[in-house]
């Protein structure tokens, strides 16, 4: 069985045989303390800077960032972003309780929860956490938080509570290690789509969302 | 093209009389530096990353038998399966396997080194499956029937006129007077054929940059999302990797990740980084049904505990390449292996053999540039040296290169005999040179003078300008 012959060569190489338990033991407690490497000092910053570098670093490549002050600012802040870009006027959002309470007063603006179909313009998602020091987005899969609706639209709309901008990316996995187990898919985002492949030249828009736009949200926990 | 192994000089000749290709490498060589040496010099902390990247793949590897049985539990326990593959054609018959049981007739392809390693394409065409590269690059090389040239930037030879070529032939079904102003209009147009292929796809094969063993867990990273649309949407997910990919947790990931993408195209993050444990669970509404990983040894297992064991290290940043002055000269397919650079040329004869690839590590300054911007310090120089003895102890390498270094070596072990000849020669040369202050031509040396001329030795050897020193020195 390949199994047994790829343990064994590895084995004869490395000139042992199986590692005693000891040892063993040794490994699963370094995997279970999961120690941490060195951690940039760039992020250690206090939350309203950390908010600050977030979107410093999230817009230099290429997101766009909005601050609001609280939930019923949201619908208007999209409704005025989709009509800014002359995109339709409709939006999937995915099932999230903290979506889904979102008070959608805006007649013109026709929304769906749910999983994204091909053709939905527009979704908007919810960021599990986000990373100051290189303007990342950590998003990860479940039953209300699909993760095509991070991947399939051509704009996606990011919903990311202010207090959950965490220093690094290690910050953001503790939070996420806390909901154990760990989720099916966990993608972090750092800018929309793009491609350097004709000529070693940048252009926006490969396969994923073209757009990417992000609302922090100020006062939640 | 991809050339073959054994014709690696006339390949390397052909490729610098290449003016497309010259254009491509000129355009892209300073790019890569520059981009890389931007983002490190925002990372203070950067060379104390670069120095914990190689511990923890360093750990693994010391390891390596512990943490693979660890992921693959972690696999299994999260519903996935792995299949464990010593040779290329296991690895192949293993994703057939999985395809027939699942009834696949189209799969989408991310972009995988290890499935060029196994030639996968042509053996899924033969099987009557047919294989769609989504990574933009890879695309195109499909298009044209041609493999990687590099292993980050897959069409990094090609120049925005192959594209429209390229595009206007295999498109038909688009107006054929459509203009192409931009870069823009190509991505777009890629982007609407994809986008039917991700749809409809049974499959998807994705690669693995790292896969975590205390999770289960395989790590892409990718900027154009086309790796997360291929292992989202279809029903079964295939991940095709290597042994050596494995890393023990998350936090050994996220230390892996900053050096990453920063020695790879120079930006700090790449744009998805994405994270999958396993098929869809039960409340899900989207995600594969099937989730198994297609785990290749092919010659890797024999690198742990020899001389070779370094290169297991490797996360395939391509920094290597992008500051190699032969790769800079000479571009990918002339190494006529999929792996080309200084990490090819180590790699390759480990997969191919030293008797097929022995040009490979002899393709090398020896600079060593290579070596100090690779992000897991690799000793790129030293392992192709090591290449290099085994060639010659194998006696594989040409007769005359064996009499002259036996001539050398007969000197070398007489010290004043040798400075003696050496100076000698050091002498007659420069007076026989000193009007012209080179030698277009030398006997013995016809096909080293064929392509450059060799410089007059100026004055005395370097032996005696080091002993005249040390004399001053002391005084």
């Amino acid at each position: 069985m390949s199994r047994n012959a790829i343990i064994a060569a590895i084995q004869r190489g490395l000139k042992r045989g199986p590692l005693p338990t000891d040892q063993q033991a040794m490994l699963t407690g370094r995997l279970k303390a999961h120690p941490r490497g060195p951690i940039p000092a760039r992020g250690q910053l206090s939350l309203a800077d950390r908010i600050a570098l977030f979107t410093t670093y999230a817009e230099r490549e290429f997101a766009t960032v909005q601050r609001l002050a609280a939930p019923a600012e949201i619908p208007t802040a999209i409704a005025s972003y989709l009509a800014r870009l002359h995109l339709p006027p409709t939006l999937t959002i995915s099932g999230h309780p903290s979506l889904q309470s979102i008070p959608f007063n805006i007649p013109s603006l026709r929304i769906r929860f749910g999983t994204a179909l091909p053709t939905d313009p527009t979704c908007l998602t919810l960021a599990f956490a986000g990373i100051a020091e290189t303007g990342t987005l950590l998003l990860p899969s479940g039953p209300q938080t699909p993760t095509t609706n991070n991947i399939l639209p051509d704009n996606s709309i990011v919903l990311l509570p202010a207090a959950r901008i965490t220093a690094s990316y290690e910050d953001a996995f503790d939070l996420l290690r806390a909901e154990n187990p760990l989720p099916r898919n966990v993608m972090l985002i750092t800018g929309p789509s793009r491609s350097a492949d004709i000529e070693q030249t940048l252009e926006l828009g490969a396969h994923g969302p073209r757009r990417l736009h992000i609302l922090i949200l100020d006062g939640q926990g | 093209m991809l050339q073959s192994l054994a014709a690696f000089k006339e390949n390397a000749t052909s490729a610098i009389g290449n003016a497309g290709l010259q254009r491509a490498l000129a355009r892209a060589k300073p790019h890569f530096a520059k981009k890389r040496q931007a983002a490190i010099d925002l990372l203070p902390e950067f060379e104390a990353l670069r120095e914990a990247a190689k511990n923890i793949k360093d750990h693994t590897i010391a390891h390596l038998d512990f943490y693979l049985e660890t992921y693959a539990a972690a696999v299994e326990a999260a519903g996935g399966t792995v299949h464990w593959c010593s040779t290329a054609q296991d690895a192949r018959a293993a994703v057939l396997k999985i395809c027939r049981a699942a009834g696949v007739r189209t799969v989408t392809k991310g972009k995988s080194m290890v499935t060029e390693e196994i030639a996968l394409n042509p053996f899924l065409e033969a099987n009557g499956i047919t294989p769609v590269e989504t990574d933009l690059g890879e695309y195109i090389l499909q298009l044209r029937g041609e493999t990687p040239s590099h292993i980050i930037a897959p069409a990094f030879h090609l120049n925005r006129e192959d594209w429209e070529e390229s595009f206007r032939k295999s498109h038909a079904d688009l107006p054929a007077d459509r203009v192409f102003r931009e870069r823009r209009d190509l991505l777009t147009e890629a982007r609407g054929k994809l986008r039917e292929k991700f749809l409809a796809a049974d499959a998807g094969i994705t690669g693995a940059n790292f896969l975590i063993a205390e999770s289960g867990t395989s790590v892409i990273v990718t900027n154009e999302g086309n790796g997360d649309l291929t292992q989202t949407l279809p029903r079964v997910h295939i991940v095709v990797t290597s042994i050596e990919k494995v890393v023990p947790t998350i936090e050994d990931t996220l230390t892996l990740l900053r050096v990453l993408a920063r020695s790879a195209t120079g930006q700090e993050m790449s744009v998805y980084t994405t994270f999958s444990t396993g098929p869809r669970r039960a409340a899900d509404t989207d995600g594969p049904q099937e989730y198994h990983v297609v785990l290749l040894d092919n010659g890797r297992s024999a690198m742990a505990g020899t001389e070779f064991q370094d290169m297991l290290r490797c996360i395939r940043c391509a920094a290597c390449m992008n500051h190699c002055p032969v790769y800079g000269a000479i571009g990918g397919h002339a190494y006529g292996s999929i792996y080309p650079g200084p990490m090819g040329a180590v790699l390759t004869p480990m997969l191919s053999g030293i008797e097929a690839a022995g040009n490979l590590p002899n393709a090398s300054t020896f600079c060593g540039k290579c070596e100090s911007v690779c992000p897991v310090k690799i000793p790129l120089p030293n392992l192709m040296r090591h290449w290099r003895e085994r060639e010659f102890e194998r006696h594989l390498s040409p007769p005359a290169q064996r009499y002259g270094l036996a001539i050398w070596a007969w000197f070398a072990k007489r010290p004043a005999l040798y400075r003696a000849a050496t100076r000698a020669a050091a002498l007659g040369l420069g007076f026989m040179g000193r009007k012209q202050g080179r030698f277009a031509w030398l006997p013995f040396a016809g096909a080293w003078t064929k392509t450059r001329d060799f410089p007059a030795p100026e004055g005395d050897t370097f032996f005696a300008h080091y002993a005249a020193r040390q004399k001053a020195r002391s005084q």
